[in-house]
């Protein structure tokens, strides 16, 4: 009840703001502690290491007929500036990074597709997108795209669950305002797969997604679904420009 | 999975400097208070003990407790006394044990 009633106090204490002009955007890791900054930083700290050597590990081993450094070799090159593109359209279809890897995984290595949020697609994934550290975010916004980034747009500003809010009514509108003990970020999807200390653990954008429409008290979109994907993608595409920081450190 | 730890000291330092040490574990932290789905209990399985040692003398020591997080990050600060090397060493439930060595240089 009482989350209830700061959440509509919130929302109705203020006009709709609409979009974050983009001098304005600001990551998740400016409303960090000075302790939880140093964490994400530090590489040895970084608790988001162990996954990244697992990842190195999956990406040099050997699955069903190739190892994926069989055909990309070194990541750090091949893979460079990879993450910043996805979500993207290929093959007349929306794909994610983790989707993208799985097709390869079926398709060049023959080996079976990994379960979402598993362990191994979440190395995998980090590892990849680690290569991109520290380049701006530069998801397409062309013709063939532009339908899923409006789909995704429309998502975002719908209202959900029994609390019926938007993404937008947060994220745009209240950023920086608190929701009981805890600041609004603006949700600028800069630094995913995560290590969430509340999770204890690494997590995909999709992941977290799911968390804030479980607390919207929304039935979530599946894993690797087409709304989820569209709404990463306009995700993505909010937080053009910005930085990537795989892997982030968030509390 | 085998024990995985890895530890940040500097490799040179003035005599007499205060040098920080960072410490990072790769473990669950599982508390023993949780219960799966199907209502049993997951049984604890966390790091109980944490030792560094300077030269063979033990300078910091550390007891951890369900309470603490997966990962466990410790890091704490010591006085650059001699060249050597720094031993560390986790302990924990079901036989879990891990130990990295670092050395530094003291001028």
């Amino acid at each position: 009840m009482r989350l209830a009633a700061l959440l509509f106090g919130a929302v109705c204490g203020c006009a709709l703001a609409g979009e974050i002009p983009l001098a304005e955007r600001r990551s998740g890791y400016d409303e960090m502690s000075r302790e939880t900054r140093a964490m994400q930083d530090d590489d040895t700290t970084n608790p988001a290491l162990f996954t990244l050597m697992d990842g190195e590990a999956l990406w040099n081993h050997k699955e069903g007929e190739q190892s994926c450094a069989g055909c990309h070799g070194d990541a750090a090159a091949s893979m460079k500036g990879v993450a910043t593109r996805y979500p993207r359209v290929a093959g007349g279809k929306l794909i994610n990074l983790e989707q993208r890897i799985n097709a390869c995984r079926v398709q060049h290595q023959k080996a079976p597709a990994l379960a979402y949020e598993s362990k191994e697609l979440i190395a995998l994934t980090t590892y990849v997108a680690r290569q991109s550290r520290g380049l701006p975010i530069a998801v397409e916004a062309d013709a063939p795209t532009r339908p899923y980034l409006d789909a995704g747009r429309k998502l975002y500003e719908q209202r959900l669950g029994q609390l019926n809010l938007s993404c937008s009514q947060c994220h745009d509108d209240n950023w920086g305002k608190s929701l009981a003990g805890s600041p609004i970020p603006q949700g600028q999807a800069t630094g995913y797969p995560i290590y969430r200390l509340e999770w204890q653990g690494m997590g995909s954008l999709e992941r977290r997604l799911r968390n804030c429409m479980i607390g919207l008290r929304a039935e979530p979109y599946a894993y690797g679904s087409p709304e989820m994907v569209e709404l990463e993608l306009y995700l993505m595409w909010r937080a053009r420009g910005m930085k990537l920081e795989t892997p982030a450190v968030r509390p | 999975m085998a024990a995985r730890v890895v530890v940040s000291v500097p490799p040179s330092a003035k005599r007499g400097e205060v040098i920080e040490i960072k410490t990072l574990a790769s473990h669950t932290m599982e508390t023993g208070f949780r219960h799966t789905q199907t209502g049993e209990l997951i049984p604890r399985d966390i790091i109980t003990q944490f030792v560094c040692a300077y030269n063979g003398v033990e300078i910091f020591r550390a007891e951890l407790f369900p309470a603490v997080a997966a990962n466990p990050l410790i890091t704490f600060t010591t006085v650059a006394t001699e060249s050597g090397t720094l031993e560390f060493k986790w302990t924990g439930d079901n036989g879990y044990s891990a130990a990295q060595s670092a050395s530094i240089t003291v001028t």
